[in-house]
């Protein structure tokens, strides 16, 4: 049963059973081990299940890379409020699709390692926020929470242990903007999918006003792993600062594309070549965006000396993001590409902030017309002054997103930019 | 929902303060103040549109962002608060380019149709845009297009000139907690609409929506294409429509009223105004009026009679009363009077009364069945009582007669048959018979009254537009109104008036000349008001002695 691809490059800790459906039952995955490192967290107390989640450097998965354990231990002790565990199933990242496997697949996986985040955090409710489009994994992870509920594994006293925690799985209505952990905050509660301004932070004041936690579907399905095994064992893998295996979204124009699971600091030339099988018909490569849509796109030079991990990356001009990889090869147009994802950004401002708001559809527009041969070099500038505006002025990073891509383009294949300006001609594909 | 609306001023010597630096300058504030408050508080205006004082801060539009020293990015004024040895630049040049970028977007895609909108010239986009703007939008594009919608009420709306801050939106939310209004859509696409054609019809207050909106995507359907903003005066006075005496603006043009607009007073109003209120303005500007004083039974039949001027009026009518008085004809004095009279008039009355050797002053006041509180600020309220100065007249000993239409109650007045005031009640239920038996009728008022028919002295008053005063409001605070249009003709206040023939009927050498003395005397002759004085009034006027508690205080 081999799940579309895989390679020997892989460690495959939190992917193991994808493409095993027997996984997604209770029974399968008690067969596979899980919920018995739950038994194990409750032994060791919360304090010291975040230590250890600190000691393995586990960094967040949804896109920041911010240090887990490090963010756990922000929540207040002993305040008398009720805590609340987020897990951030919302990933609508173009490029990403990692998250919905690990549900599709493993949904215990996942759920005990909300139950163990929840039980660190000392949080009696967990909600699950899955993205709406999500019809199959939130119908499995439904199941999922069913079965755990009847086995007592989830709700009151779990598995005798005097431990209270729920777990409620909640669908969104299909805005990019609910991702942003306090846009789903504020989505979760009923009201407009807005991010709010921070401060406050959420471990302060959060979901419904209480003390919140949000953590990404890969964080917490690599939780148990973590607990279960030791910080050293999880260190085996990856680089100092980046520890670990990652996931990896491989999308564009590769033979094989799929999820892959890596240790980070993986070369990302070997993962196109080797992994994917390379280019698709032979073809050269133009560019890849790493990290999802809204990082810096890289161009081959930079590929080709780039390390998959969050300090690698970002020395080679882009961010590791949610390790989303886009591969474009030669016949890519790049201003069609950038700007159909400029639409994107502009189409799920959520539209509090002027500079998002306004600034997405204005270099939506520009892109769009610098497309149909009707630009001008002076629309260049713009572009960059336009993106500058829009970078570090908001209330979350969105507007940041759309500057990423723009910028880095124009930077790094001005002159696909210039021979549309100057011809109306257009690079590669029709 | 948090809602800033400090309710009363930091006067407590008690209170923490914190010492920062903005724009080189050492300012310092209360805790918990917030940046851009503190900057405010020496005379910086960080730009803002979605910060208002009485409105929950959502740090949206971008524009108050300031230079912090030490934070890694501009920081929103609006919700950052003044720290000790906090360092602040608004005039930095990140700030300024930061300021200059979302005007920029701002523009994108407004129609800058500023020749037809009423908002132009009190305008914050005009404002900001003309101060630190670009001299040159570079967008190209198309603009996007919503048109004009109406929003129910008094209340238009053209959403292209929108600046999405939802002012309007938190208004309805926080403050009148009716949520009629929303944003739909999302991104560029978002506009503020009504729930389903309801829109803003019914509610009670939805007019402050205009006010607070800094640009003109709100606007007023009676203003519309009214008048140009840059030739109205303001005028502040005090709203006479209820007991609340909520803080007014008065603009006027061409010796009218052309609307109303709340004046900020947070003892009293906050930031807000009734549309009851707000909407009832058109009797200021009554072209019928009483313009010359006339004296002799039955002048008012004849209009045209010629007044001998004020002189020999106020002469006739001193000598009249003097006699009467004095061959005990006059008995008791029956006085009626508007509770919309300022306290100055009314105290001018009393003393009238009190020289001719005392009697009764009644008012009627019209009374409503309900208050209608302003639930997120719930101290003002569109009180039952629907006249200024019921408590002001209260005070200084009238009586308040007939029914809650303010008629009726006025049997023993009409056919009294000594000495008979009527001061400003125009005694619509009245008939000509009124004061047919009175030794002496002396009619005092704005607009002519077929129950003056008998008056022997018709003295034309200035309306409380056309004069300076005070009212004491609901709670007990005096608050001055000042005087916005030209009194037309010899019309006088009538506190000058009566004050004159009170000092004449007393052997007073000297009568107040003008509002502050008549109001200083009175308060120095007067319990209710003992220690009050004229210019300790101040902006947010001052409580009388015994106050009346109010919800939400």
């Amino acid at each position: 049963m081999a799940y579309p691809y895989t390679s020997d490059h892989e460690v495959r800790v939190l992917s193991e059973h994808f493409g095993d459906p027997s996984a997604r039952t209770l029974e399968g995955a008690r067969r596979n081990g899980r919920y018995e490192t739950l038994k194990k967290a409750f032994e060791m107390g919360p304090d010291a299940v975040i230590d250890v989640v600190k000691d393995s450097g586990l960094r967040g998965r949804g896109g920041a890379g911010f240090p887990t354990g490090l963010k756990w231990s922000f929540m207040p002790k002993d305040d008398g409020k009720p805590h609340y565990l987020l897990c951030n199933a919302d990933e609508s990242e173009p490029g990403t699709f990692k998250d919905r496997e690990l549900i599709r697949w493993d949904p215990h996986q996942l759920i005990e390692g909300c139950l163990i985040g929840a039980y660190a955090i000392r949080a009696q409710h967990v909600y699950i926020y899955c993205r709406g489009e999500f019809f199959e994994a939130s119908a499995v992870l439904g199941r999922a929470v069913e079965e755990a509920y009847e086995a007592g594994l989830i709700g009151k006293d779990i598995m005798g242990s005097g431990v209270d925690i729920d777990v409620t799985v909640h669908i969104g209505a299909g805005a990019y903007i609910c991702g942003e952990e306090t846009g789903l905050m504020n989505s979760l509660e009923g009201r407009r999918g807005q991010p709010r301004v921070k401060p406050p932070f959420p471990a302060a004041v959060g979901a419904f006003g209480q003390p919140t936690t949000i953590n990404n579907v890969e964080t917490l399905s690599a939780v148990p792993h973590i607990v279960k095994n030791g910080a050293d064992w999880y260190r085996q893998w990856g680089t100092e600062k980046s520890p670990g295996t990652k996931l990896f979204c491989v999308s564009g124009h590769v033979n094989r594309p799929g999820n892959y699971e890596l240790p980070l600091g993986f070369p990302l030339r070997t993962l196109i070549d080797e992994v994917c099988g390379g280019i698709r018909d032979g073809n050269a490569l133009k560019a890849v965006i790493p990290g999802g849509s809204s990082v810096p796109i890289m161009n081959a030079e930079e590929v080709a000396r780039c390390d998959l991990d969050y300090e690698g990356v970002v020395a080679c001009g882009s961010m590791l993001g949610c390790a989303s990889v886009i591969v474009m090869d030669e016949t890519t147009d790049i201003v069609k590409q950038v700007r159909r994802m400029a639409y994107f950004y502009a189409h799920e401002s959520c539209g509090q902030c002027t500079p998002c708001r306004e600034g997405t559809t204005w270099v939506t527009r520009i892109l769009q017309r610098i497309e149909d041969g009707r630009g001008t070099e002076e629309d260049l500038d713009t572009l960059v002054e336009v993106t500058d505006q829009m970078t570090g002025t908001t209330i979350c990073v969105l507007s940041d997103s759309v500057a990423a891509p723009v910028q880095s383009s124009i930077t790094k294949f001005r002159d696909e930019y210039l021979a549309l300006i100057r011809r109306g001609e257009r690079v590669g594909a029709a | 929902m948090s809602q800033s609306t400090p309710q009363a001023n930091g006067n407590d010597a008690a209170v923490e303060t914190v010492t920062l630096t903005i724009d080189g300058r050492e300012v310092t504030v209360p805790k918990g103040t917030t940046v851009l408050k503190a900057a405010e508080s020496v005379g910086t205006e960080v730009p803002h549109y979605c910060f208002h004082e009485g409105l929950s801060s959502p740090a949206m539009c971008r524009l108050c962002l300031v230079e912090v020293e030490g934070a890694p990015k501009l920081q929103p004024s609006c919700v950052t608060q003044a720290q000790d040895g906090q360092v602040v630049r608004t005039q930095g040049d990140q700030a300024l380019r930061q300021r200059r970028g979302v005007l920029e977007f701002y523009l994108v895609n407004h129609p800058l149709d500023c020749p037809i909108c009423d908002q132009s010239g009190e305008c914050h986009l005009q404002d900001y845009v003309h101060e630190e703007g670009r001299d040159h939008g570079r967008s190209r594009e198309p603009k996007r297009v919503f048109g004009r919608d109406d929003f129910g009420g008094d209340v238009l709306f053209y959403g292209d000139r929108c600046v999405m801050c939802t002012r309007c939106v938190r208004f309805m939310n926080e403050v009148e907690q009716d949520p009629r209004l929303t944003v739909v859509e999302r991104g560029n696409r978002s506009v503020i609409d009504t729930f389903f054609e309801e829109g803003l019809d019914g509610t009670h207050w939805s007019g402050n929506v205009v006010d607070i909106c800094p640009v003109g995507a709100l606007v007023s359907k009676d203003f519309l294409y009214k008048q140009r903003a840059w030739d109205l005066d303001h005028t502040p006075s005090i709203c006479p429509s209820c007991s609340q005496g909520c803080n007014i603006s008065l603009h006027t043009r061409d010796n009218l009223v052309q609307r109303l607009k709340p004046r900020k007073n947070l003892d009293v109003n906050g930031h807000w105004m009734c549309d009851h209120g707000r909407h009832r303005y058109e009797f200021m500007n009554r072209p019928d009026r009483l313009t010359e004083p006339l004296t002799g039974r039955g002048t008012a039949r004849t209009p045209s009679s010629a007044s001998r001027g004020w002189r020999a009026a106020l002469t006739d009518v001193v000598d009249r009363a003097r006699s009467l008085a004095e061959g005990g004809r006059g008995g008791r004095v029956m006085a009626v009077m508007s509770p919309n009279a300022s306290n100055e008039d009314i105290g001018a009355l009393v003393e009238v009364v009190d020289a001719l050797g005392g009697g009764d002053v009644v008012y009627r006041m019209a009374r409503a069945d309900d208050e209608i509180v302003l639930k997120g600020y719930p101290s003002l309220a569109r009180r039952r009582d629907l006249a200024a100065n019921g408590h002001g007249a209260e005070l200084l000993g009238a009586t308040r007669v007939g029914d809650d239409d303010a008629t009726g109650g006025l049997e023993a007045v009409a056919d009294h048959d000594g000495i008979v005031i009527v001061l400003g009640d125009e005694l619509d239920d009245q008939g000509e018979d009124f004061g047919r038996a009175a030794a002496l009728y002396l009619y005092l008022g704005a607009h002519p009254s077929e129950a003056a028919t008998h008056a022997d002295a018709v003295l034309p008053t200035t309306t409380f537009a056309e004069q300076e005063g005070t009212f004491t409001n609901i709670q007990g605070r005096v608050q001055r109104f000042r005087q916005g249009l030209r009194a037309p003709g010899s019309a006088r206040p009538a506190w000058l008036i009566l004050g004159a023939v009170a000092a004449e009927l007393s052997g007073r050498e000297t009568a107040p000349t003008s509002a502050e003395e008549a109001f200083d005397a009175l308060a120095g002759r007067t319990n209710a008001l003992a220690g009050l004085t004229w210019d300790g009034l101040g902006s947010r006027g001052a409580l009388v002695n015994e106050t009346v508690p109010l919800a939400g205080d």
